[in-house]
């Protein structure tokens, strides 16, 4: 017998709290509206959250782990564009 | 003899508490880890429901039993389910659909009780309300996709149909204890329900390509104690603990 996988979904949730939806897993669903349920049973039973987001897995295009030094390594020595790398004047507050 | 507002808080405590137990059994059963999920935490609210129901009915009898000694010490023709909870899961299919059948006649319920004089019984109905929607939706949605699915699903689905439908029946059959709480404004009278589920229902199962089976004059009596062979088998499981070990805790 054919055995067909429902599509994966990513969960975000958005805490009571919290401004942003963060990741917090993965539910196998048929269509959105069902892994909007899922996603409530499996993942805010515990009072975690107020919002849910779902996004098809496949709808998500990661960066390439292999390309990691090109990617991030070139940020590594510009420490100028840190805020902190800077001195403000005294008058300045708040920043 | 129970008062008649006794035996109406035991026909909802009853119905939720058998539906819930019967809906436990899917525990490490289910098709998938989501719906697995998505049953317990059904089951769960369901007991809950039951749990503060019979809190309630052991303060309204005065004999001193609490929910406990009412869950798991009497017998099952003390019993005042609807048969329907009653019944065996059968397949998955089966299972969501009598979730649905039942959520569908709990939601205008608990509406109802909103407005009842029995203040704890409002409370309890206002808590209830909220989970009773959501399942509602849970096991509506199923219905829908399975009935309007593929062609093993839909035959699935109607033949549970078949099966379930003449015990929704007992929903609305009328009885002394209806009218006198209806008529002390404790409870709504359970006939009076029937338009408003019959129009929810139909809505569904038309969108769930499903046909609605004729009326029999079969009647179940669950709510008046009398219960099919399923829930004796059903207690049995659910009471041998407390009655091995009677008063144990953990």
């Amino acid at each position: 017998m054919e055995r067909k996988e429902w599509p994966l979904w990513e969960v975000f949730i958005r805490s009571r709290n919290g401004l942003d939806h963060k990741h917090c897993g993965s539910v196998h669903a048929p269509d959105a509206g069902m892994a909007l349920q899922s996603a409530r049973d499996v993942y805010t039973r515990r009072q975690e959250g107020v919002s849910i987001w779902v996004v098809r897995a496949d709808h998500i295009h990661a960066s390439d782990p292999d390309a990691k030094p090109e990617m991030f390594d070139p940020a590594d020595d510009k420490i100028y564009r840190h805020p902190t790398f800077y001195k403000l004047p005294d008058e300045v507050d708040h920043m | 003899m129970y008062t008649a507002h006794l035996e109406y808080v035991l026909r909802l405590a009853d119905s939720a508490l058998i539906l819930g137990q019967r809906l436990s059994e899917w525990t490490g059963h289910a098709p998938v880890l989501e719906e697995e999920l998505a049953l317990a935490n059904i089951a769960l609210d369901l007991i809950g429901q039951s749990r503060l129901l019979l809190t309630h009915a052991g303060r309204l009898e005065a004999k001193g039993r609490d929910e406990d000694q009412l869950a798991f010490l009497r017998a099952d023709h003390q019993y005042r389910n609807l048969t329907l909870v009653e019944l065996p899961n059968g397949d998955f299919g089966r299972t969501v659909l009598r979730n649905f059948l039942f959520s569908v006649f709990q939601r205008p319920l608990w509406e109802a009780l909103l407005s009842s004089r029995d203040t704890e019984l409002a409370a309890i109905a206002e808590k209830s309300l909220k989970e009773t929607r959501y399942h509602l939706r849970h096991n509506g949605e199923w219905v829908v996709r399975l009935g309007d699915g593929t062609e093993e699903s839909h035959a699935r689905m109607q033949s549970a149909l078949d099966y379930l439908w003449p015990y929704t029946m007992e929903f609305f059959t009328e009885d002394a204890v209806d009218d006198e709480v209806a008529a002390a404004a404790l409870g709504v009278a359970w006939p009076d329900l029937q338009p408003a589920w019959e129009a929810a229902v139909q809505r569904v199962l038309t969108e769930a390509t499903l046909a609605i089976p004729g009326r029999t004059a079969f009647r179940s009596r669950g709510k008046l104690g009398g219960h099919s062979e399923h829930l004796g088998h059903l207690l049995a499981e659910m009471q041998h603990l407390q009655r091995a070990h009677p008063g144990a805790q953990w």
